[in-house]
């Protein structure tokens, strides 16, 4: 599968950003029909180069190769041109449009004024049958589900005239079961000339579906190996640069009494059922993890708790106490504390100080507030206590939360929520978007949560996070809890094929 | 950086570059007239900063800072109240009736006045707030909506009930006019506190001592916005609202409240001419307050003291322009440095805290250095 001249080559790459190198010196080749992985941690520098590779940014220093010749992209209509094409993490499609109408948006067939539509109708036929995709061109694309909606990115892609896909990320929002489906979809594209570039982080599939795998470490290219030669553990170690720990081992004893309970608790908005019938208990001393593919209630699930959804049927207790018509400031008050999904959109005050932020969601607290009125004084005394307690890498308290990185805002977060010393804790995905090192001490946090006392709530679309650290798993499904699991025995094969509702009668 | 550094970065390159230009862009304007900037700017400086000017700016820059407060109100929780306009309107002709209406000791004479005017500029824009937290109208919409029927509402009030009967308000043809407020109801001047400093004021002219309340009020923003659960609520419902809402704020009622606040404090604008020059409510009394004080929000970043720099700005800029009549240079170009000086100044803040938001970025990195194992012994003790 290789010949002479790499399909891509690049040199020297270079790209410094004010104050930060997010690419030294990088130096790969990737062979025509092969299956190229980078893998990184965030950060590392895997998307500054693809950016570079497909002309959204110029290189400060190195040389790009295709097929031995040098080239260079000022926008990424000259990457497409040059046959290649990029899937990004987060499709860029219209909902409200056709399958048909997404692939051809932008490069239109034309006769004469007219959009030929026969025309690309054929075209997208015949790529979905060399490749082995189909997919309905005139379906509306609201109406697909997350793998079918990618199948169609590639489809965009391969319209477009590409010979070279990057992937970026392309597991990140599939369930195990979809995983597979993309997979065969990848080896579909190899065998017949197409190369392939996949990002990731998920080393077990980049294993699996790699020729070769070059790993990326602090913005430089620290090795290309062969994935018969390596163990998934020794890859990681090549990306951090160091040992790392694994989410494993619990040894807890729930306790008696039960923090929260869901009775029949259903959400209605518009026509749809969101969240229907939950029954859900949670007790002092355990995590109880949420698993399901994202939309299916999960979100709801939570706001439910947070008290910012109204119930149409169903009571929501806490403790002793009914809670179902509380406002959501006075079940935080109550000691409910939320880690949230999207840390920027939820639980932080980007341009603010971080001492401004420790009041968020704890705008009552008697400790930070007197009366009407803020204590700053109190606010940065306690937001040291969390920098220095759950090692918050900040030069301050005066920084705006803007300037820390993921992993630091995401221990910020957990350190402001726990310093009060709520009774329940809802993590949601707690460690998306933070690279390694950060997510083992979020791990370690969570665990500490449980093991003072807390009945914590796990939400999570990463099954490992799941299976390591819930005493409980429930799936949900449609907004239902479909199966409860037992996470010492359970896959995720087992756990992706209840997600997905193919073993919603055999569960055990 | 240190926050004095930042703020003091950000907060005065910003502004004097943008007056930089802004004078430079009027400065063409003059010449393509066939007018020399030097002269008139010359002129207007000479003239804007005697005695009389300056007291005649303070006197300007009150109601502007005072509507300035009252859209910077919205501005911090993201609405965006175009009504100030309508709602001091509405409470000067309603609050000029119920002064002239009654008469009661002095100190409760001017709270009676003030708090009517708050009242109508409270309800008036409440409204706006309610129809949008129970009917999704966007507070733009309605509020210029509701400026028109401010008007129209004022001047049927005006005409029909508070108009001044042509028996009572003496010989010949007069403008129409409220009943004069009795003294009781008027806010005392300053002057005796210019003529200690040993200036005398020419007569007819004074300085208004509304301006305490507005420094008052001024004050009060500060401390409630950055120093009340009320204020940090409002600036988080305005930086990220759905943090805002996890953390416990009830962002409909927090709509509403933040809207009536601003439409009492737009009920005071029109109060300082109101109490301290006129005592009545007139045909011709001061419009286009609230769509300038949008300006001058904008202008000083919805900080107390910069709306207060911009508000003396924009005072001396149209008291010092005056003096362009009498050399036959268009008073207008002064129309055209406040116009650039509030785009630029947007632009420029913008620019300015970027490159900020770049350092702090930087400074942070450089703290949080080689993790996430690494030893870094000096950082972590910080």
């Amino acid at each position: 599968m290789t010949d002479s001249a790499p399909a891509i080559e690049l040199q020297g790459i270079t790209k410094r950003f004010p104050g930060v190198i997010a690419n030294e010196d990088v130096t790969l080749d990737i062979r025509r029909g092969e299956v190229h992985a980078i893998v990184g941690e965030n950060g590392a520098g895997k998307s500054t180069l693809m950016k570079i590779l497909y002309g959204m940014q110029p290189p400060d220093e190195g040389t790009i190769r295709l097929d031995g010749a040098e080239v260079e992209f000022r926008s990424p209509k000259d990457a497409i041109a040059a046959g290649i094409g990029m899937v990004h993490q987060h499709f860029m499609l219209a909902e409200q449009l056709t399958v048909l109408e997404n692939v051809i948006l932008g490069s239109e067939p034309t006769t004469g004024p007219r959009i030929d539509l026969r025309q690309a109708r054929r075209r997208i036929q015949e790529l979905g049958d060399r490749y082995g995709m189909d997919v309905d061109p005139d379906v509306l694309l609201e109406e697909l589900e997350v793998g079918q909606r990618q199948r169609v990115e590639i489809i965009k892609v391969l319209f477009r005239g590409a010979e070279i896909l990057i992937l970026d990320e392309p597991t990140a929002v599939l369930v195990p079961q979809e995983v597979e489906e993309l997979f065969k979809n990848i080896r579909e594209l190899t065998e017949q000339g197409e190369t392939v570039v996949f990002i990731s982080h998920k080393l077990d599939e980049v294993l699996e579906i790699a020729d070769r795998i070059t790993v990326m470490r602090q913005g430089r290219t620290v090795a290309t190996v062969a994935p018969d030669e390596v163990t998934s553990r020794e890859l990681a170690e090549l990306m951090v640069g160091s040992e790392l720990p694994t989410p494993d081992t619990r040894q807890t004893q729930a306790g008696e009494h039960v923090v929260l309970s869901l009775e029949g608790a259903t959400v209605r908005e518009g026509p749809r059922t969101t969240l229907d019938a939950v029954d859900l208990t949670l007790r002092e001393g355990e995590i109880v993890g949420v698993a399901g593919v994202e939309g299916n209630g999960q979100a709801v699930l939570i706001d439910v708790i947070l008290g910012l959804k109204e119930l149409a049927e169903g009571r929501v207790r806490y403790g002793d106490q009914d809670i179902t018509d509380w406002a959501t400031r006075r079940r935080r008050e109550a000691g409910i504390a939320y880690i949230p999904e999207d840390r920027h959109h939820e639980g932080l005050l980007l341009p603010q100080p971080l001492w401004e932020n420790t009041f968020l969601g704890h705008q009552t607290d008697p400790e930070l507030t007197r009366g009407q009125w803020l204590r700053p004084d109190a606010a940065r005394r306690r937001t040291e206590t969390i920098i220095q307690r759950y090692d918050v890498r900040t030069p301050g308290v005066d920084v705006a939360a803007h300037a820390l990185s993921g992993g630091n805002q995401q221990k910020y977060i957990i350190g402001r929520e726990m310093v009060a010393e709520p009774a329940l804790l809802i993590a949601a995905h707690p460690t998306r978007g933070i690279d390694v090192g950060a997510q083992a001490a979020v791990w370690d946090l969570i665990r500490q949560a449980r093991d003072d006392g807390l009945a914590v709530l796990l939400v999570s679309a990463d099954l490992d996070e799941l299976i390591g650290l819930s005493d409980r798993l429930s799936v949900i499904l449609r907004g239902r809890l479909v199966a409860e699991l037992d996470p010492s025995v359970v896959t995720p094969e087992e756990l992706g094929a209840h997600m997905t509702g193919a073993a919603v009668e055999d569960s055990p | 950086m240190s926050k004095w550094r930042r703020l003091l970065l950000v907060n005065l390159t910003a502004p004097v570059a943008a007056l930089v230009f802004a004078f430079a862009v009027s400065s063409i304007a003059l010449l393509i007239s066939g007018n020399s900037p030097i002269t008139a700017f010359a002129r207007m400086w000479e003239f804007g900063t005697r005695l009389d000017s300056i007291v005649s700016m303070v006197n300007k820059a009150v109601p502007l800072y005072l509507s300035a407060l009252a859209v910077a109100i919205g501005f911090k929780m993201g609405l965006f109240n175009i009504g100030v306009e309508g709602q001091y309107r509405l409470a000067a002709v309603v609050a000029a009736a119920a002064g002239a209406a009654v008469t009661l000791p002095a100190p409760l004479h001017i709270l009676l006045i003030i708090a009517v005017a708050m009242a109508v500029g409270g309800v008036w824009s409440g409204i706006a707030g309610l129809l949008k937290v129970t009917r999704g109208v966007h507070e733009v919409i309605s509020t210029i909506m509701l400026n028109f029927i401010a008007f129209n509402l004022g001047a049927y009030l005006f005409s029909n009930y508070f108009r001044e009967r042509a028996e009572e308000g003496g010989a010949g043809v007069q403008i129409p006019k409220t009943p004069e407020i009795p003294e009781s109801g008027r806010f005392p001047s300053l002057n005796p506190l210019v003529e200690a400093f040993g200036f005398e004021l020419r007569p007819g002219l004074s300085l208004q001592g509304f301006v305490i309340i507005a420094i008052i009020v001024g004050i009060l923003y500060w401390l409630v916005v950055n120093r009340t659960r009320f204020g940090f609520d409002l600036r988080a419902s305005g930086i990220n609202a759905p943090a805002a809402q996890a953390s416990g704020v009830n962002a409909k009622r927090m709509v509403v409240r933040a809207m009536v606040l601003s439409g009492a404090v737009a009920g005071l604008v029109g109060l300082s001419p109101l109490l301290g020059f006129f005592y009545r409510y007139t045909l011709d009394f001061e419009t286009g307050l609230g769509f300038t004080g949008i300006a001058v929000a904008l202008l000083g970043r919805n900080h107390p003291a910069g709306m207060a720099l911009g508000a003396l700005l924009f005072g001396f800029l149209s008291r010092s322009s005056q003096i362009l009549d009498l050399e036959g240079i268009p008073p207008e170009v002064v129309v055209i440095v406040q116009g650039v000086v509030v785009l630029s100044v947007v632009v420029a803040y913008e620019v300015v805290e970027r490159m900020v938001r770049r350092q702090e970025a930087r400074a942070a990195s450089q703290v949080m250095g080689d993790q996430p194992q690494g030893p870094a012994p000096a950082e972590a003790a910080t």
